[in-house]
């Protein structure tokens, strides 16, 4: 009960895009059709399941105070919280490389489709958005963490596909010119976060 | 002389990193419900970016293009970590309320994107330039958003309060939703809105 109300919650309510504006740049610059937002939406689900999951085992075995209590009790005082930010982003770098080239390897035709994308998600602030979120969200166990990866990727999805049809259907219609592209844009999206506002305090 | 006062200016309007270039646009919405803590945010940025694109200026020929982001990545990332601890020694109220945002400025993509299209490619003294005219074109946006968003959502500038009494006696109510998220959004399409009816050669094609 408790991991479906996370996912819920990383999807609709703490949504990637809409509540916290993270992964904004690719969002607006791969949103102009929904072919190449789909894919570019569930390269970011894989890598998010991947390293936030990942990411969390570092924090509790690497990083956190204390953590190295495993290796030996004069350990036990040590606090590398500080690196977190270089561990974080150099996991996902390599993962991002690793995971493209695995894909490569094994899945020609996923790679076809995912491959382009794969390089741009390394910079994509969702993705250490994510990580750096289960940092702060203290969670109790890899699952958790898993299935908020999954959650946050599946919800920047939802966010992406909605924008680029928008977008498709937008360009027939006569918006005032200086309004044109990106400011209508972020208006939309603006209006499209005041509807997610709506799933606000549901809770199963 | 004055190519390199270009690098400065360019930024603030015609080539802004977040109304044309679209970069660094998370951290432009998410910190700008008060003007305070978009103006620590700028300061960071500002530090971060002048001091990435000068070490990734020396280091440009040593760097195998392969890597290159990698290398890059990292860099940037010493430089923030560098600024939050500094934060959290003399601002801590601060940098507790920027949470992720300092972290975040790695994938800020104004830093990387200045990296790649100028630092990679120029002198140390004209990145220098460089980071900190998009720095400033950054900062300037993120102040005016917080700006409205604060005077307009809570009626204050800076945590002192700047709509006197008696419009709140005439019946005046601050607008609470210029503190949700999605008001921010629409603070900086309206921005771009006004910025390319002023400079209309900033209006996109098609």
């Amino acid at each position: 009960m408790d991991y479906a109300n996370l996912f819920i919650k990383s999807i609709f309510i703490e949504n990637m895009v809409f509540a916290y504006f993270l992964g904004m740049c690719s969002y607006l610059a791969v949103s102009k059709t929904v072919k190449t937002s789909i894919g570019m939406g569930f390269a970011v689900i894989f890598v998010l399941t991947i390293t936030v999951p990942l990411n969390f085992l570092i924090d509790q075995y690497l990083l956190q105070a204390g953590a190295l209590k495993w290796i030996g009790p004069e350990y036990a005082e040590l606090d590398l919280s500080f690196l977190s930010f270089i561990m974080f982003i150099a996991v996902i770098a390599s993962m991002v490389q690793l995971v493209e080239m695995i894909v490569e390897k094994f899945s020609p035709a996923l790679y076809g489709a995912l491959g382009i994308f794969l390089p741009l998600i390394a910079v994509n602030c969702a993705i250490l958005g994510g990580s750096l979120f289960m940092q702060i969200k203290d969670f109790s166990g890899i699952t958790e963490s898993a299935i908020y990866g999954l959650g946050s990727g599946i919800g920047w999805l939802l966010a992406i596909v909605a924008i680029a049809a928008i977008r498709e259907k937008i360009a027939y219609s006569n918006v005032p010119a200086p309004l044109k592209g990106l400011g209508i844009t972020f208006i939309i999206t603006g209006l499209m976060a005041i509807g997610f506002m709506s799933f606000m305090g549901i809770k199963l | 002389m004055s190519k390199n006062k270009v690098l400065l200016t360019d930024p603030l309007d015609d080539n802004n990193p977040i109304t044309v270039q679209v970069l660094g646009i998370c951290s432009a919405l998410a910190i700008t419900v008060q003007l305070k803590a978009a103006i620590v945010m700028s300061l960071s940025v500002i530090a971060v970016m002048a001091a990435s694109n000068v070490i990734i200026s020396i280091l440009r020929d040593l760097i195998p293009n392969r890597i290159r982001i990698i290398v890059q990545l990292v860099v940037v990332a010493s430089m923030v970590v560098l600024v939050d601890q500094v934060l959290r020694a003399y601002a801590y109220d601060v940098s507790k309320e920027l949470s992720i945002f300092i972290g975040l400025i790695i994938t800020n993509c104004i830093v990387m994107g200045r990296l790649e299209a100028f630092a990679l490619g120029n002198g140390v003294w004209r990145s220098f330039l460089d980071g900190v005219g998009n720095a400033f074109g950054y900062a300037w946006i993120l102040m005016l958003v917080a700006f409205f968003r604060e005077l307009l959502g809570s009626g204050k500038l800076l945590g002192i309060q700047a709509i006197p009494d008696f419009i709140y006696e005439m019946g005046y109510v601050d607008n609470g939703l210029m503190l949700l998220s999605p008001m921010a959004l629409i603070t900086v399409g309206l921005i771009i809105w006004v910025q390319r009816s002023r400079n209309r050669k900033l209006i996109e094609q098609g």
